[in-house]
């Protein structure tokens, strides 16, 4: 079958797995229910044990579903500690359903998968050697790829049964009260986690420092959580920081950026009490600077900033220029050291962050999304999961939700290397043309024709140079020469599911 | 034309392509190494292959390490190395570029 | 590509001319012109290899609409002959010759030049010449300099070895370059043809940036050259004109208009006449406007 994107679903897996190919970027007014998680009852003033091993076995059963966060990054030792057992244990067939999987977690997890241990995966992405090993074939079942607020749809829903949840903290108190803006290894927002808080059936918390009760804030509470564990160390402080927090010297990135600020400041939504989500990455980052200089020289201030948070965004707040920041993630120290301080950088989870089944998430009052891709086509189809080679290397992170703003900015340099990032039809549809408004590349900018009043608006200034997406793809094209095309066999590895759930892509297995 | 040393020409700097030709006798043999060999692959070897042939190059071992090189850089950096193989450097032939 | 002798040529870009990314990417960054440089950016053993590289991308790459100019290796280099022959035959808009000291040096380029056109069927004087100014002699000399060709596109200070030349070094201040600077810019002037001040090349030191560049621009220079594409809209905001200076500029040009549908030889404004060096300067202004887009189509001031 083919679905609104153009894209062709394989039928059986579809009718076998009970999915539904994606219509609509519109949500509309759908009746949900929420599941429940069990509650083994216990007056639990002190659920301090040393042993894992002996946890793993009391709550852990083969078929059943585990999951982790990616909180830490690569500064990650919960997953591995974890799942060493796991696989020491002779567990068989379970379900990953981590937040993320870093590059800290690939090795292990292609060990669980190749004896057994685990049998599906479903995740915001995966990168490097994992990305590979799926891509050529080496998990049976397809990876199911979800993006932040659909997972907490999902969980939600009751389409991801958490079992037993591992959630590494930087603190905890005995009852089980923690955070992730004190201790050694310190993240800030537990945002992606709480929902595996809340709707696991049995909670473990793993901790290198337990602290006297009660523990406040308390992010995760006492009455969510079964078991606290100790152990050595629970994560590495200089490799939580996602690494792409440095400014960028690129003067390609910096024209890319100030181009994205010009739009932003020359959008309608640019006004007093205004709100973005810029994310992380040079580029990002950058348009952050620009834009700070533009709300001082304007006089604006905004009401919040959302995402991923990271340290030139939490300066804004300080400055006053950001009233609030409603946080997921933290990607670099001093945004997370700047929540411990400041009650006006509000932790939120995922579900009230982007989850579309709901009373009105945070992304739904958005109203500026400075979003990265791998590829985009000339219907503004984003890619963010596999390279020019057809591999898993990406992740849909918040990409998809965040989409939902009034204007959604896609920033791109045309080419990377020799690779067209402006394409005629993307390698794989993660995020649909339909929730993206603008693209801004280094040699022009390009407005989905749906947007007619952003390109009306935008014509009449003359710093800004609006061309065709079809141009702009043409343009690369004459760079770098058509590229022959990707060979892929039959098989599904990996299915892109849209944010209420329906399937807006596949990924085969690649040929080599 | 006969090559008489091993010529290198290029870098391993992105956008770039190191080209070492070398002594061959079955025709145009190159090894290729690309993050871009399987879209780009057959067109680069293309390039350099062309290049060679029209500067009088039939017999050459080519080892072609690719940093997401143009075609324009494959050509430039192809007829720098065959030159310096040849070592007619000092008499650039750019009407092979054309 | 063909040369054009009077453009806006505020910023002048280097680029190494062995360096595929930054050759590939030179277009994006509004340059008015870019420089690529065969000369010092190249080490002694890559000439050959650099020549290629640029001969191909001048063919190939989309420059956005700038002047390209290539530095090609001096004359008492052996590689000045063949950078000469691959230029033009790659067609490029300007040769700049590195170490220009006398007016036979300019000549001489521009008969090696007009013999590679005629060997390859170039059209004569479609490749304009510039002489890089990096020596006291060369510097004494800049008024022969200037006038020693038709095809002359303009004078470039090169401060770097020009202060060695002196036995000096760059000072923060620039009075090393005092005389230099305003020798150049005389000679240029005198001679109808463009001016271009030196690098500037501590990328950290913006106050220092812009001081260095409204001062040039103060003295009159036409331009500036840049090592760094961060540098180019630094040098637009100091040569935009003020609102006042266009709408003046547009008042002299409406005097024009005026004059012409009246069918008068004599431009008059509030009553004066309008010289020639007055329409030329409001010209200039304009044309610098639109380029910085401070005007819209109508000549309404749009500026912030």
């Amino acid at each position: 079958m083919e679905n609104k994107v153009k894209r062709n679903l394989p039928d059986e897996l579809m009718s076998d797995m009970k999915l539904k190919p994606f219509e609509s970027v519109e949500v509309g007014n759908p009746e949900i229910k929420r599941i429940a998680p069990k509650v083994h009852v216990t007056t639990g003033e002190n659920k301090v044990v040393d042993s894992l091993e002996e946890v793993i076995k009391k709550t852990l059963k083969d078929g059943m579903t585990i999951s982790f966060h990616h909180h830490f990054r690569n500064g990650d030792f919960a997953f591995n500690k974890v799942m060493d057992l796991i696989i020491k244990l002779g567990y068989q067939n379970l379900t990953l359903a981590p937040s993320s999987l870093t590059s800290v977690m690939n090795d292990k997890v292609i060990e669980a998968i190749q004896k057994g241990v685990i049998t599906n995966i479903t995740s915001s992405g995966m990168r490097g050697t994992l990305g590979d090993f799926v891509s050529h074939g080496g998990l049976k079942n397809p990876v199911v790829f979800r993006s932040h607020g659909n997972r907490a749809r999902s969980i939600e829903e009751g389409e991801i049964k958490v079992d037993v949840a591992f959630l590494g903290v930087p603190n905890s108190d005995p009852a089980g009260n923690a955070n992730g803006q004190e201790g050694d290894a310190v993240f800030g927002s537990l945002g992606y986690a709480l929902i595996d808080a809340q709707y696991a059936d049995n909670v473990v918390l793993l901790t290198d420092n337990i602290i006297d009760y009660p523990n406040t804030p308390a992010s995760i509470k006492q009455t969510q959580v079964d078991y606290v564990v100790k152990v050595d160390q629970i994560g590495d402080a200089d490799k939580i920081g996602s690494g792409a927090t440095r400014f960028t010297k690129d003067p390609k990135e910096l024209k890319i950026a100030e181009m994205v600020n010009q739009v932003i400041v020359n959008s309608p939504y640019y006004k007093e009490g205004f709100s973005f989500q810029t994310g992380s990455g040079g580029a990002a980052l950058a348009v952050t600077r620009y834009l700070r200089q533009s709300m001082i020289n304007d006089g604006i201030t905004a009401s919040f900033a959302l995402g991923g948070i990271t340290k030139p965004t939490t300066d804004l707040l300080d400055e006053g220029l950001v009233k609030k920041i409603m946080d997921v993630q933290d990607f670099d120290k001093g945004a997370a050291a700047s929540m411990a301080k400041n009650r006006n950088q509000q932790e939120i989870d995922a579900s009230w962050y982007a989850d579309p089944h709901n009373k009105g998430a945070v992304v739904n009052n958005l109203d500026v999304a400075i979003l990265s891709a791998l590829q985009i086509d000339t219907d503004f189809n984003v890619n963010v999961m596999t390279g020019s080679d057809g591999v898993i290397r990406g992740a849909i992170g918040g990409h998809q939700d965040a989409a939902n703003a009034k204007m959604t900015i896609i920033t791109a340099p045309l080419v990377r290397g020799r690779n067209a990032t402006v394409v005629p039809s993307v390698e794989t549809v993660v995020t649909p043309g339909d929730s993206i408004d603008v693209l801004v590349t280094e040699r022009g900018i390009a407005i989905n024709p749906k947007r007619k009043d952003l390109i009306e608006a935008f014509s009449k200034v003359p710093d800004l140079n609006i061309v065709d997406i079809t141009e702009l793809q043409q343009m690369a094209e004459k760079q770098v020469g058509v590229p022959k095309p990707l060979e892929y066999t039959d098989r599904t590895v990996a299915l892109i599911q849209y944010r209420d759930g329906t399937i807006i892509d596949t990924i085969k297995q690649v040929k080599d | 034309m006969e090559i008489k040393t091993t010529g290198v020409a290029g870098t391993l700097e992105s956008s770039d392509i190191q080209i070492m030709i070398s002594k061959g006798d079955d025709g145009i043999q190159i090894d290729l190494d690309s993050e871009v060999i399987k879209a780009y692959g057959d067109q680069i070897k293309k390039v350099i292959t062309d290049t060679l042939e029209k500067y009088g190059i039939d017999n050459a071992k080519v080892k072609a390490v690719d940093k997401g090189a143009l075609d324009c850089v494959i050509a430039a950096r192809t007829l720098a190395a065959a030159q310096r193989a040849t070592e007619t450097s000092d008499r650039p032939e750019l009407g092979v570029l054309q | 590509m063909t040369y054009i002798k009077n453009r806006l040529r505020r910023t002048m870009m280097f680029v190494p001319g062995n360096n595929p990314a930054m050759v590939k990417d030179a277009g994006i960054y509004g340059a008015d012109s870019i420089m690529l440089d065969l000369e010092d950016a190249v080490s002694l053993t890559e000439k050959d290899a650099a020549r290629m590289l640029v001969f191909n991308a001048i063919k190939t790459v989309d420059f956005g609409g700038a002047e390209i100019v290539v530095r090609i290796n001096g004359q008492d280099t052996p590689f000045y002959d063949e950078d000469v022959k691959a230029m033009v035959r790659a067609g490029v808009d300007v040769i700049r010759l590195p170490k220009t000291e006398s007016a036979d040096m300019i000549q001489k380029l521009v008969t090696d030049i007009e013999n590679v056109e005629k060997e390859y069927g170039v059209e004569k004087g479609s490749i304009g010449v510039m002489a890089a100014i990096e020596s006291a002699k060369g510097v004494l000399n800049t008024p022969e300099i200037a006038t020693a060709t038709p095809l002359m596109m303009g004078l470039a200070v090169s401060g770097e070895d020009y202060t060695a030349d002196m036995h000096t070094h760059r000072y923060p201040d620039g009075r090393e370059l005092e005389f230099a600077r305003n020798m150049v810019l005389q000679a240029a002037r005198a001679a109808d043809v463009y001016a271009f001040d030196t690098v500037f090349s501590n990328m950290n030191d913006t106050e220092g940036f812009y001081r260095e560049t409204r001062y040039i621009y103060e003295l009159g220079y036409d331009g500036k050259s840049l090592v760094n594409p961060r540098q180019i809209p630094m040098v637009n905001e100091v040569f935009n004109p003020s609102k006042e200076e266009i709408e003046n500029a547009m008042a002299v040009q409406n005097a024009i208009s005026e004059a012409k549908a009246k069918g008068s030889g004599v431009i008059s404004m509030n009553g004066k006449m309008v010289d020639k060096p007055v329409v030329e300067k409001a010209n200039r202004v304009i044309e610098t406007a639109k380029a910085s887009n401070l005007i819209d189509e109508e000549g309404n001031y749009i500026g912030k």
